[in-house]
């Protein structure tokens, strides 16, 4: 755990490094008429209290089905085919649902992408933000509306009251998201699951949503997994960084060793293909070549072979185990690691961690 | 950077004025200003890019600009010649394309990719043998990188960015001088849009293209354009090359638009100094009196709300519209 993190979960109250969340060999599928879609495969990750997690992929690889996946609102043909996700100790797969009941909107909420669609245009934002609280609290109908109106004025929202009569399609994208925020937080959840929160949403008011985000989150002390293609986002917001390709997870780390010392191919093309603002050159960009994985026809071996520069004569057959690059702890399933690192074998033969020798320059 | 010729602006638009008719009541409509008054001209060879928030009406200046909504008022010159309906404007839609942001709604799913690429082939009647038809289909596909072979497929067998190849090469076929991109590249994956941008920079070389590059995102536009039109509201409020645009924004909105910018660097954006703007962009059906920006704008003064201020230019190349530059 880097020192930004521990300093960030002092900050939020709570004891170093507790996993809130743990999800281990997480894999879920859609079963297609075409095939299995392995929309999640064998991910695994740890949640701490009070820090903010992103996770970064392009679309279709897996990280909104992740996030569903916790939520335990896949719907059919989707499902959970193995692995374990615990919250705080309890066992989340294969949860009743009048249990998951008790901790979906209570101390696991979300928001999602499109404001629009995921509020419901025919009852009123007080009717919808009421909902949560009457369900998960012991208030009563005129507390639920008065605490209610406090969540609508925290995430800055103006004349809270007349808002809370008014139908969503009466309000902007920006506020949209905004009721979104407060609704989802409205029963103080430990962790709050973000899904692209500001890609429909402008430049100045993606601004607005991220700040006040960060706000919230110090306020709170929530922790939060923000899922999200832009890696601006990312680097502005987030402690620790996934990156996801073809459902698998590629690398994670800290987000400082992700930007500055990524460890596998596609994370480095990822970085080099976008274009910054500062830079004055106008140099040619350098693209990540081919197209998406198909996800019915995965390649044998790595998923990202078919695309990488690098790909070596194993890449192609065998897949990467994710090695432990350092203590950071920062993590990679590359195979240019293996080659270009020492390899620490633990005592049953496997690969425990890679040692990378820093003046190599990789 | 493709040569850009100085001397004779290719595309030069004159208070460009679109407004569309927005029912309020049974009959009564008002007027939404999409476009007010724009001019800036585009010189040969030059990428203009065009960025602002959505419902700012920088698809609307493309789409005027190429005559596919009529102007309300305002003129679009071509080489000088003014487009009119009748010839003229027969001849500047041959030179004239576009692209549109949306690869999976802008192509016909039910004509195979070779029939789309062709269309505009068909149109202006450009060939005279079916034999010459498919060799331009197939020199085209090639150029956007393409396998010639994929062109009796239909397009839902193509990927988000090889559809926008094919998009690209149906803009290209009737051999046109002048594209407006609209947001070619914000419906791709990050992976996938440096492959477009390339592409696009490297057929500009090849074919000394001129590009109306219209985009939200700031990065993008930045890389691509040579200079930079800002709009707000259905107003140009900046416009100065990219380079210059960046290191020195001269009004408020600008300034607030690229710090908004989310920089993709933990060190950078730690340290970032972001302005964040407070409060919406108001109704386009109901812009504030004078300087549209100034209900958001912190510097706001009397002046900004009694008189609309006037695009001038602050430093050479440099235009801004705000009265406190």
């Amino acid at each position: 755990m880097s020192n930004i993190d521990k300093s960030k979960a002092a900050q939020a109250g709570q004891a170093e490094a507790v996993p809130i969340l743990e999800v281990k060999d997480l894999c879920t599928s859609f079963f297609t008429p075409s095939g299995e879609v392995k929309a999640v495969n064998k991910a695994s990750f740890n949640l701490n209290a009070g820090t903010v997690l992103g996770i970064v992929g392009e679309s279709g690889s897996g990280k909104s089905v992740t996030a569903y996946s916790i939520m335990q609102i896949l719907t059919p043909p989707g499902k959970i085919v193995s692995g374990s996700i615990k919250f705080k100790g309890q066992e989340l797969v294969g949860i009743s649902d009048e249990k998951m009941r008790l901790i979906r909107g209570n101390k696991i909420s979300m928001i999602f992408q499109d404001p629009m669609t995921s509020l419901n245009p025919t009852f009123t934002i007080g009717n919808q933000l009421m909902e949560a609280i009457l369900l998960h609290t012991d208030r009563n109908k005129e507390e639920a509306f008065k605490h209610a109106v406090e969540m609508l004025r925290l995430v800055g929202i103006n004349d809270p009251e007349k808002r809370m009569k008014q139908y969503t399609f009466e309000l902007s994208g920006g506020m949209r998201q905004r009721i979104m925020i407060a609704m989802a937080l409205a029963c103080e959840p430990d962790i709050l699951i973000a899904d692209e929160p500001t890609t429909a949403l402008d430049v100045t008011i993606q601004a607005q949503i991220l700040e006040l985000m960060t706000s919230l989150q110090k306020k709170m002390g929530m922790a939060i997994i923000m899922i999200t293609h832009d890696l601006g986002v990312i680097a502005s917001l987030c402690d620790e960084v996934i990156v996801m390709y073809a459902g698998r997870i590629a690398e994670r780390g800290t987000a400082d060793e992700i930007f500055y010392r990524p460890r596998h191919e596609y994370t480095k093309g990822l970085l080099k293909s976008i274009p910054s603002i500062d830079d004055d050159e106008k140099e040619p960009l350098s693209p990540i070549g081919g197209t998406p994985v198909d996800m019915l026809n995965l390649p044998k071996g790595c998923p990202f072979s078919p695309r990488c520069d690098n790909a070596m004569k194993i890449c192609l057959t065998e897949l990467a185990e994710e090695v432990q690059i350092n203590d950071d702890p920062h993590l990679a399933a590359c195979w240019m690691n293996v080659k270009n690192g020492k390899p620490e074998i633990s005592e049953d033969g496997s690969v425990k961690r890679i040692w990378i020798n820093e003046e190599s320059g990789l | 950077m493709t040569s850009v010729n100085k001397e004779t602006p290719l595309v030069e638009v004159r208070n460009l004025k679109q407004y569309f008719p927005v029912r309020t009541g049974f009959i009564k409509t008002v007027p939404l200003k999409a476009v007010d008054d724009v001019s800036f001209s585009i010189m040969e060879g030059e990428t203009l890019g065009l960025v602002g928030e959505s419902g700012c009406g920088k698809t609307t200046v493309g789409r005027t600009l190429l005559q596919l909504y009529k102007p309300t008022g305002g003129q679009v010159l071509y080489r000088g010649e003014e487009i009119t309906p009748g010839d003229s404007l027969n001849r500047f839609r041959k030179k004239a394309q576009i692209v549109f942001q949306d690869p999976y709604s802008s192509l016909n799913p039910r004509m195979t990719v070779g029939d789309i690429i062709a269309e505009p082939l068909d149109v202006h009647k450009l060939y005279k043998t079916k034999k010459e038809r498919e060799e331009r289909i197939q020199s085209l596909m090639e150029l956007v990188g393409l396998s010639s072979e994929q062109s009796t497929r239909y397009a839902h067998e193509f990927s988000g960015g090889q559809r926008q190849r094919i998009g690209i090469a149906r803009a290209l076929a009737s051999k046109p001088e002048f594209i407006v991109c609209d947001e070619p590249v914000s419906a791709l994956d990050v992976s996938i849009q440096a492959q477009v941008i390339n592409m696009l920079e490297d057929l500009q070389k090849r074919l000394g293209l001129t590009y109306l590059f219209i985009a939200h995102d700031l990065s993008v536009v930045k890389h691509i354009s040579n200079r930079i039109a800002v709009m707000y509201l259905g107003h140009l409020i900046e416009l100065a090359s990219s380079v210059e645009l960046h290191r020195d924004p001269l009004h408020p909105y600008t300034q607030s638009l690229l710090s908004a910018v989310p920089i993709p660097d933990p060190e950078k954006a730690r340290k970032a100094n972001r302005i964040v703007l407070g409060g919406e962009v108001p109704s386009p059906l109901n812009v504030p009196s004078g300087c549209p920006f100034r209900t958001r704008c912190k510097l706001a003064q009397d002046i900004c709300k009694n008189q609309r201020p006037e695009l001038k230019e602050w430093k050479p190349g440099h235009f801004v519209a705000c009265h406190l530059a």
